[in-house]
């Protein structure tokens, strides 16, 4: 079984639910990406997600679409952020995700590309332009090399759909709270937990909740209908005004407990 | 369904967000509905008619090839239909699309502003609301065409990312569509993005060959033997090359843009350089470097300047049915400049490299040989642009 799955199973008998920080790759430089992935393991993070920093994000809103053209800006390229994913110091028991568009895996050949990320480490991957209907040689090259597949879920997914993309996963599935790209919002969908029940009806494997949850009060809610939290812009824009990152380790401790 | 009809070969597809496999399941119900049914082809043959202008002259442009060759050539004009260019095949049809869909909100992407003006043109008509996303660079270089969408009740949005040009502006169409799919219809310009659109975009502009064939068949009881367009996403040759696909005596040419050359960074010759890869919702020929980041884009005119092509222009490329060839800004300025002094006729810099590459056809043409080129769009788009290449101060 792989990692990410293995760490919602250890969750679920303990009766908690998994904290998914959203870090982009590279930004502001790699050092930073180092130093906060130590940081945000020591904050109680359950799995990590980094961002690879492309140029042509389209599921992304404007926080994380900045984050992408600073790293770019100071010279992130994949091959260099997987270099340092190898070398961080953080306990194997928070697995990695990546999360990447299509084209970059495409370029380097899907393979060599998924040897890359098993041979640095990372434990999952989460690709927001590939459905599963164009997956086949991903979801065949992930099982080889016990990579998470999670795939996406979005509001506007009929039931068939929702059940291929569980069946697709082997991580978990990534349930998009709402219709949008990735952003800060002042509230959750009122659809919400009707959604999340839609979900949970079609599939048993683990659901996660991402896009538009960045406060502790919104953590807190969503938590008690999911399996797991990702909160991404939030982070983003608190690392981009923190050079201490003072800020963003408040944050991240204050989501882990709004979510216990 | 069946998801063979995703694919050129193995291009095309849909890589797009979750959110929208819905909203294009949707619109290719809606397509497949509407395709074949009489009264919707009915009140989009009587627009192109009584609209747009329709059919649009086959044109022997006899001081143009006498000077060339032995050969004629023939202009199909599409610059004369309403707003100026081949665009309007393209949004009139898929506005009756919408319409049916009862879809409220109308988005799009421009380049160069056509599409923009001519998805402005039938929002007005049919009475809907209309958000055209354009990049900061293409604004500043076609500030007429974005004026003409302001007037058209449009709203223009600038996008500022990135290279601030069509990709950005497409990125920006799409990432409100994620946001609004459920009343909003993306009005997409090219033969590019998720399927559907290639296909759809294709049958709307296959208008431009279909006419081209029954008007040469009277005008010289043949079929071409050279049909020459323009390729930035492709729409005007997919339109004008659809029909003679077939006919594999009919050689078929496709011009990009080599912007300064080739040889540089600064071109948009996506089929000649590009490698297959993703970017806006197909698997195609693209600019990108070896990390997977899409390369910039360039050339003199902003309707090619695109780092991808439509999904079946790579399908034809590896089949080699279609031929396809680059000129530079250099050469498209020349032939710009030929075109408007021999016939009158001042193309649309986008155009104007179809036209290049059909004098340098021309020239080695037999007698009793014929020649179509696409004059997908007029040029008074671009005076400025050509002005400032002429070192002119307007």
């Amino acid at each position: 079984m792989n990692q990410v799955r293995q760490k919602f199973d250890e969750l679920k008998e303990k009766g908690r639910k998994a904290f998914i920080p959203y870090i982009m790759g590279g930004d502001p430089d790699l050092s930073k990406t180092a130093t906060l992935l130590e940081m945000l393991g020591e904050t109680g993070a359950d799995c990590i997600e980094i961002g690879v920093p492309f140029s042509d994000p389209l599921a992304d809103g404007p926080v994380i679409q900045q984050a992408a053209v600073r790293a770019l800006q100071n010279g992130c390229t994949f091959q260099k952020l997987i270099r340092v994913l190898k070398e961080v110091k953080i306990s194997k028991d928070v697995p990695l995700i990546l999360m990447i568009y299509y084209n970059m895996m495409l370029q380097q050949g899907i393979r060599e590309f998924m040897n890359e990320t098993a041979d640095s480490g990372c434990s999952g991957l989460i690709i927001p332009d590939l459905p599963p209907d164009e997956a086949a040689e991903v979801i065949q090259c992930a099982a080889e090399l016990q990579i998470a597949l999670n795939f996406l879920v979005a509001p506007t997914s009929t039931p068939q759909r929702i059940s291929r993309a569980a069946e697709a996963s082997s991580g978990f599935l990534y349930t998009i709270s709402l219709k949008g790209v990735t952003g800060i919002r002042s509230n959750l969908p009122p659809e919400l937990p009707d959604f999340i029940g839609r979900v949970q009806s079609v599939t048993a494997i683990p659901v996660a909740v991402g896009f538009g949850i960045s406060t502790p009060e919104q953590a807190a809610q969503v938590a008690r209908l999911a399996d797991g939290v990702i909160v991404g812009s939030a982070i983003v824009k608190a690392v981009a005004g923190d050079s201490s990152l003072g800020e963003v380790r408040n944050l991240a401790a204050d989501l882990r407990e709004a979510i216990d | 369904m069946n998801k063979q009809q995703w694919y050129f070969g193995k291009y095309g597809g849909r890589y797009v967000p979750e959110t929208l496999m819905a909203a294009l399941d949707e619109l290719e119900a809606a397509y497949s509905k509407y395709a074949g049914d009489p009264d919707f082809n009915q009140e989009l043959d009587e627009l192109y008619r009584s609209y747009s202008g329709r059919p649009t002259p086959l044109y022997l442009a006899e001081r143009f090839s006498t000077e060339l060759g032995e050969g004629k050539v023939y202009l199909k004009r599409e610059d004369l239909n309403h707003t100026g260019a081949h665009k309007i095949n393209n949004t009139l049809g898929q506005i009756l699309l919408a319409k049916r869909m009862g879809k409220k909100r109308i988005i799009a992407e421009t380049g160069a502003g056509q599409h923009g003006v001519a998805t402005a043109t039938v929002a007005a008509k049919f009475g809907l609301e209309c958000v055209v996303y354009m990049g900061e660079v293409d604004i500043a270089r076609q500030s007429l065409n974005v004026f003409r969408m302001k007037l058209l009740g449009a709203q223009v949005c600038p996008v500022t990312s990135g290279s601030r040009t069509l990709k950005d502006a497409t990125n920006e169409a799409i990432r409100d569509w994620v946001s609004n799919v459920d009343d909003t219809y993306y009005l997409i310009g090219s033969v590019v993005g998720p399927h559907p659109y290639p296909k759809i975009v294709r049958d709307f502009q296959a208008i431009i060959g279909k006419e081209t064939k029954e008007q040469l068949q009277r005008l010289e009881h043949k079929l071409p033997d050279y049909v020459i367009a323009c390729v930035g996403g492709g729409s005007n040759s997919m339109g004008i090359f659809h029909e003679f696909i077939p006919e594999t005596q009919v050689q078929l040419i496709g011009v990009e843009a080599a912007g300064k050359g080739t040889d540089t960074d600064h071109h948009a010759a996506s089929l000649s350089r590009g490698k297959p890869g993703v970017l806006h919702g197909a698997l195609s020929y693209l600019l990108s470097d070896p990390d997977g980041q899409i390369v910039e884009a360039y050339s003199i005119s902003a309707g090619l300047d695109y780092p991808g092509v439509g999904p079946e222009h790579s399908f034809l490329k590896d089949s080699r049915r279609v031929e396809y060839v680059s000129v530079t800004d250099g050469q498209t300025l020349a032939a710009f400049e030929y075109l408007t002094r021999t016939e009158g006729i001042i193309p649309a810099l986008e155009s104007a490299h179809a036209v290049a590459a059909g004098m340098e056809r021309a020239r080695k043409m037999k007698k009793g040989e014929v020649m179509v080129i696409n004059i997908s769009g007029r040029g008074d788009k671009d005076i400025y642009t050509v002005a400032a290449a002429m070192e002119v101060r307007l």
